[in-house]
């Protein structure tokens, strides 16, 4: 049996059983509401798995599920070197979010990551301590500030409400997840204009990790054809 | 990489070479105080260093380097001049499978004298050239003083080359910073329209103020933002002659004379390649071949930001191995760990793993 992880609930997993219902798999919840069950119809050998989003990155890494769906923004900051873990299948077009920094809307001086470097040094000499910017985004943030050369900051760790910590004074600035931006207007924040971090949205992966043999790789070569979707280098 | 059983007994062998060469023998705790390291380093040092929590001490790091604690137990009380040797595990993340060790044993010696900085370069490097001569490595110098002295001699405002300075260490970010003060590049259409509602008087920005980052914080970048924009670009000759200087790389001899060519134009440079001169001496007299030792006027810019004088490293002739042994001057650093003190310091660290892949030393 191939086992494929899907989000267990709301709107992600509608569209999802949606993507693959539009290309002859059927996939559909069983049992009661609340019972985390599922069935396939439409391939043999492929097992519904319903689990949470935020934890099928880390179940494909262990390769304990073959194929599963996720946001790329999960598995980028969730699994190191993450193309050495995971392939990814399918961009599903759905489940779109942007990662993006964002400062205060009062700060007429800071408007790129150039502006950011310059506040953030000017602040650490000011305060003591370096800029702080809150998130839970903490490898792809810091990478992408590595990469663009920004010094004198520092990550904490915001695990909801993100957009609140400016105000209450924990933090400077946001690194957080963005469909149309009201939450942080709404909080007196504005986004850099080159502060876009990663575009998320729902993609289908498979593990390298998993168990592909006796016959799981004919398998996967069925389901891929059937979806419209190449298995890239695992088949 | 060689079990740890052979990089201990390479160890054992390169302490006793650092004792008999006046050194003494310290030991630091493997955990270190995380916000110390952080401060220092950044959140570099977060994606490298393995970090966990104390229940009374708060996060900690697994000791990502000697040289910070080393220098911390000697501002606290030691006695000048001092020499020190240590050798025990660092701990590195790597964020990619690779050959490199997560653990590996650190060998190091750190000179803090106060009287002749040039000597102790020469006796840093001298030692450890003597030390790993079996392996037939290539050695490759440079100096961080010459670019700081270049950054500080351009004809621009001090926020410029302040900006430049703290960015030595990051060649990217340095290139945008020089390529915008030399007027290289254009300036965003955001700045263009902040500094033209500026200079009609306009207090930009209606939203309510929000954070930490005060009024006056940001008034004072906004004045600094016109102070800038009303400043001459760096010029292209300067700009270039810098850019000639970051790509200098040849034998030592060479290199000085290029140097001392340049001093004509940047005078600023000119007791920095003084020094760079002294210490080609000190090296010749103390055996080095300086006339195919490699100068590098951008080594040492890609590491972690405490050098600020000669640096120095020692690599295999494979390039997939991490270098073998590498060091360097480092005063700046015992300023901001003396509270209010400071020594000039330098040092270096050997990897006795990577040593006894390549054969190791032998009795030394």
């Amino acid at each position: 049996m191939l086992k494929l992880g899907v989000p267990s609930k709301g709107r992600l997993m509608e569209q999802c059983f949606d993507w693959f219902g539009a290309r002859g798999v059927k996939l559909r919840r069983t049992g009661s509401d609340r019972e985390y069950a599922g069935a396939v119809e439409g391939v043999d050998g492929l097992q519904l798995v319903l689990l949470s989003a935020g934890e099928i990155p880390r179940e494909l890494a262990a390769g304990r599920i073959h194929l599963g769906v996720t946001g790329s923004d999960l598995v980028q900051e969730k699994l190191a070197d993450w193309p050495s873990q995971v392939v990814e299948l399918a961009p599903m077009g759905f489940g779109h979010a942007d990662l993006i920094i964002a400062v205060p809307a009062c700060w007429p001086d800071v408007d790129t990551l150039d502006d950011l470097d310059a506040a953030a040094a000017a602040f650490r000499r000011e305060h003591g301590f370096r800029l702080r910017i809150a998130t839970k985004y903490h490898r792809l943030v810091r990478d992408f500030l590595t990469r663009h050369g920004v010094a004198d900051y520092q990550l904490v760790d915001s695990q909801g409400a993100t957009e609140g910590t400016v105000k209450n004074l924990t933090a400077e600035a946001v690194a957080d997840i963005t469909s149309t931006g009201e939450t942080l207007r709404a909080n007196h924040l504005k986004i850099l204009s080159d502060g876009l971090v990663h575009q998320s949205q729902a993609t289908l992966y498979a593990a390298r990790e998993a168990d592909w043999t006796g016959g799981r790789r004919a398998t996967l070569a069925r389901l891929a054809s059937r979806l419209g979707v190449s298995a890239g280098d695992l088949v | 990489m060689a079990e740890k059983a052979a990089a201990r007994v390479e160890a054992a062998r390169l302490v006793a070479a650092f004792r008999a060469a006046g050194a003494v023998e310290v030991e630091t705790d493997i955990l270190q105080p995380a916000e110390v390291l952080l401060d220092l380093y950044g959140e570099d040092i977060r994606a490298r260093a393995y970090v966990t929590a104390d229940p009374v001490r708060g996060e900690m790091m697994l000791r990502p380097d000697f040289t910070v604690p080393v220098v911390q137990m000697h501002m606290a009380d030691g006695a000048e001049p001092a020499r020190y040797c240590y050798a025990g595990e660092v701990f590195r993340k790597q964020e990619r499978p690779s050959a490199r060790r997560a653990e590996y044993v650190q060998v190091g010696y750190e000179v803090f004298e106060r009287n002749d900085p040039v000597a102790a370069d020469a006796e840093v490097f001298a030692l450890f050239a003597r030390l790993l001569a079996p392996l037939g490595l290539r050695a490759a110098t440079g100096d961080i003083a010459i670019l700081t002295a270049a950054v500080r001699g351009l004809k621009t405002l001090e926020t410029r080359k302040a900006a430049l300075l703290r960015h030595i260490w990051r060649p990217r970010r340095f290139t945008e910073l020089l390529d915008r003060f030399g007027g290289r590049a254009p300036v965003p259409p955001s700045r263009q329209a902040l500094l033209r509602a500026l200079s009609a008087g306009e207090r930009p920005g209606s939203a309510p103020h929000v954070g930490l980052r005060s009024k006056g914080e940001i008034a004072a970048r906004l004045a600094a933002l016109v102070e800038d924009a009303g400043a001459a670009p760096i010029s292209a000759e300067e700009v270039a002659r810098l850019e000639d200087l970051l790509n200098l790389a040849a034998p030592g001899p060479a290199a000085l004379a290029h140097l001392r060519e340049m001093t004509r134009e940047m005078p600023a440079i000119l007791p920095a390649v003084d020094r760079m001169e002294a210490r080609l001496d000190a090296l010749a007299q103390a055996g080095i071949d300086i006339g195919t030792l490699a100068f590098e006027a951008s080594h040492g810019r890609t590491t972690l930001e405490y050098y600020d004088g000669f640096v120095f490293s020692f690599h295999a002739a494979n390039p997939d191995l991490p270098p073998v042994a590498s060091g360097g001057r480092y005063d700046a650093l015992t300023e901001v760990l003396g509270q209010g003190r400071s020594i000039p310091a330098v040092g270096g660290i050997i990897r006795p793993g990577l040593v006894a892949d390549l054969g190791g030393l032998g009795p030394c």
